[in-house]
């Protein structure tokens, strides 16, 4: 892209207004620093244009976010922080999703932040998290890229005893060795489950997201086995409906003596 | 301009499209230089002093102006001669899938077209157009048959049906091929459309066929195909074919055969259950072969798009799709494989 434009100026401009929002649409994750672990760059973290928070070391990156690394960090302020009994809940959810995460995506990695009620000092105020969990793989070199991306929001409504779980998870794919294909999906699913105390509560919830993206990755194979079986085949099938190549001989005959027929017709 | 398409092939979806957002914004300063790569389609036309307005719009044709760009006259006073330009034709299909996917793509100058029609209220407004996105079609009122529009069939504003040899809208002085040639595109489009019922079942075939340079000929095949899945799955799918045969002279009873292919391939389905699943693309092969013309140029044709067809369709089954498959279980590997890894840990 650079080479195209022939204009490092403009490059810079274009680019510094693209980056951070396809690293934030595309929850792009990046080793911190100090190898603590990975930040990924989502709004939810976002505490201006180039500094995010990790809420799970409690400290704050600064992002560049053209090069995509990390270049600063430091620890959080209290004011960005959730409070203690927040935090609680917060930091459940957490061991319990990296538990899963661990598990089931080789190269995941996920955060849980705290979207509304931070500074709830105890029980009987209404809180939410957002949890966010990415998986991504590139490599150009075998012409191959993708990404899985989940974003899952947990409401804990106080007056119903309720929690409410919202969430979206969207797969992308992208091979284009001679040639260019991409698989882009999405799916939004719904659950709750009732208020428990902070372990509790993070052990169901992160059932429910397990249940929930295993659930989908079934449908995902589904569709594909579907794919060449049906769906391709009403397009356009392997061999013809004879079941044999197409017979460019005899149909050129057909049609020439059809054209003799019309002409005999004619000259009747 | 391979540079470029290299370029626009190997960026993820999303990246393209965010990243020529924000170029669109600088385009008019670089317009020129843009330009400047594309030398192979373009024409200069005779400058005006009127100040030209781009209108971009949107893949679906009729949406808002994505946004307008103000350039001088000289940046746009060139129409882009994709006519009789098969290369060049494919390079812009090639774009197609990416425009589907990104429509700022379509602010690179090569994805414009200058709309050279009078009826237009500003003539010189470009227009990403329907086509690009998906072939388009027309109804051949004469015999009833639908048609596939394209550069190759294009004069002014009309399209000329293979079947009436008939430009629609009624064009008077619109160019027709030579008798010769038109008694092969006859031909060729009936012994195609039968083709085309076997593998397809359905869709809509062209064939257009044209003089070249010393006593060739050009023809372009085209097949398009809508399907919503009798079998039940597919909720919305699309094969558009291209493929462009350049013939040379014929020599000591052969000739030379150059097949430039294209396949654009969109399948979407859409439950409550795993919501929007699409997996589309495009890929192009080419051929070149000597053959004996004694059985007729169309036979040969035939079987060289025969032969394509199967190798592209296998292709975008088995290894295509095979491949973003396979990503999406590095992503997220299969209960299975999970298992099966947990005793070693």
């Amino acid at each position: 892209m650079r080479a195209l434009l022939g204009d490092d100026a403009v490059y810079e401009a274009a680019a510094g207004e693209a980056f951070p929002e396809y690293n934030k649409t595309h929850l792009v994750s990046l080793e911190l620093p100090d190898r603590s672990g990975d930040i990924i760059i989502t709004t939810y973290g976002e505490l201006d244009k180039n500094n995010y928070l990790d809420p799970r070391t409690a400290q704050v990156a600064t992002v560049d976010h053209i090069k995509q690394t990390c270049t600063k960090l430091r620890p959080a302020m209290d004011e960005e922080l959730p409070s203690a009994y927040i935090e609680d809940f917060r930091n459940s959810l957490d061991i319990e999703l990296s538990k899963y995460v661990g598990e089931a995506y080789p190269k995941g990695v996920c955060a849980v932040y705290c979207t509304s009620g931070k500074d709830v000092e105890g029980p009987g105020a209404d809180f939410g998290f957002a949890v966010v969990i990415s998986a991504a793989k590139r490599s150009p070199q075998n012409f191959c890229n993708g990404s899985w991306r989940s974003v899952w929001t947990v409401d804990f409504s106080y007056e119903l005893q309720y929690v409410d779980i919202k969430g979206k998870i969207q797969v992308g794919a992208h091979y284009f060795e001679e040639g260019n294909v991409q698989l882009d999906t999405n799916v939004d699913r719904k659950d709750s489950t009732i208020w428990q105390s902070a372990e509790d509560s993070a052990v169901s919830v992160t059932n429910i997201i397990r249940h929930h993206e295993s659930e989908y990755f079934s449908s995902l194979e589904e569709s594909y086995l579907n794919l060449s079986d049906a769906t391709f085949k009403d397009l356009r099938r392997k061999l013809p409906v004879t079941r044999t190549l197409f017979p460019w001989h005899n149909t050129l005959a057909f049609s020439l003596t059809r054209d003799l027929a019309k002409e005999l017709a004619l000259g009747k | 301009m391979d540079a470029a398409m290299d370029l626009m092939r190997r960026m993820p979806p999303g990246s393209a499209e965010t990243a020529l957002n924000a170029l669109l914004s600088l385009l008019p300063d670089n317009s020129l230089d843009l330009l400047s790569q594309v030398d192979l389609p373009l024409q200069v036309c005779s400058s005006s002093s009127v100040q030209t307005q781009a209108v971009l719009l949107g893949p679906s044709g009729g949406s808002v102006p994505i946004r307008i760009i103000d350039a001088a006259p000289t940046h746009l006073d060139c129409s882009f001669d994709w006519v009789l330009r098969p290369v060049t034709f494919l390079v812009v299909s090639c774009c197609v899938a990416f425009i589907k996917k990104c429509p700022f793509l379509a602010l690179f100058p090569f994805a414009l077209r200058v709309n050279p029609t009078s009826k237009c209220r500003n003539p010189r407004m470009i227009y990403l157009e329907k086509w690009y996105i998906y072939l388009q079609v027309c109804m051949d009122k004469e015999s009833m048959k639908e048609y596939i529009l394209c550069e190759y069939n294009r004069d002014a504003d009309s399209y000329r049906s293979p079947w009436s040899n008939k430009y629609e809208p009624p064009l008077e002085d619109g160019t027709v091929p030579l008798e010769a040639m038109r008694n092969l595109e006859i031909e060729a489009n009936e012994v195609f459309s039968i083709y085309r019922d076997q593998y397809y079942e359905g869709g809509i075939s062209s064939v257009y066929i044209w003089e070249d340079e010393d006593n060739g000929f050009i023809a372009c095949f085209f097949i398009k195909k809508d399907g919503q899945g009798k079998r039940g799955y597919m909720q919305i799918g699309s094969w558009d074919a291209i493929h462009v045969i350049q013939v040379g002279p014929e020599e000591e009873g052969a000739a030379h055969y150059c097949l430039n292919s294209t396949v654009m391939l969109s399948l979407t389905t859409d439950n409550k259950q795993s919501g929007t699943f699409n997996l589309s693309g495009s890929i192009r092969r080419q051929m070149s072969m000597t053959l004996a013309v004694a059985d007729g140029h169309l036979v040969n044709m035939g079987k060289m798009i025969e032969e394509m067809e199967g190798k592209l369709r296998n292709s975008l089954d088995q290894v295509y799709f095979g491949k973003t498959r396979e990503m999406v279980c590095t992503l997220r590997p299969p209960p299975e494989v999970l298992n099966m890894r947990l005793p070693d840990s």
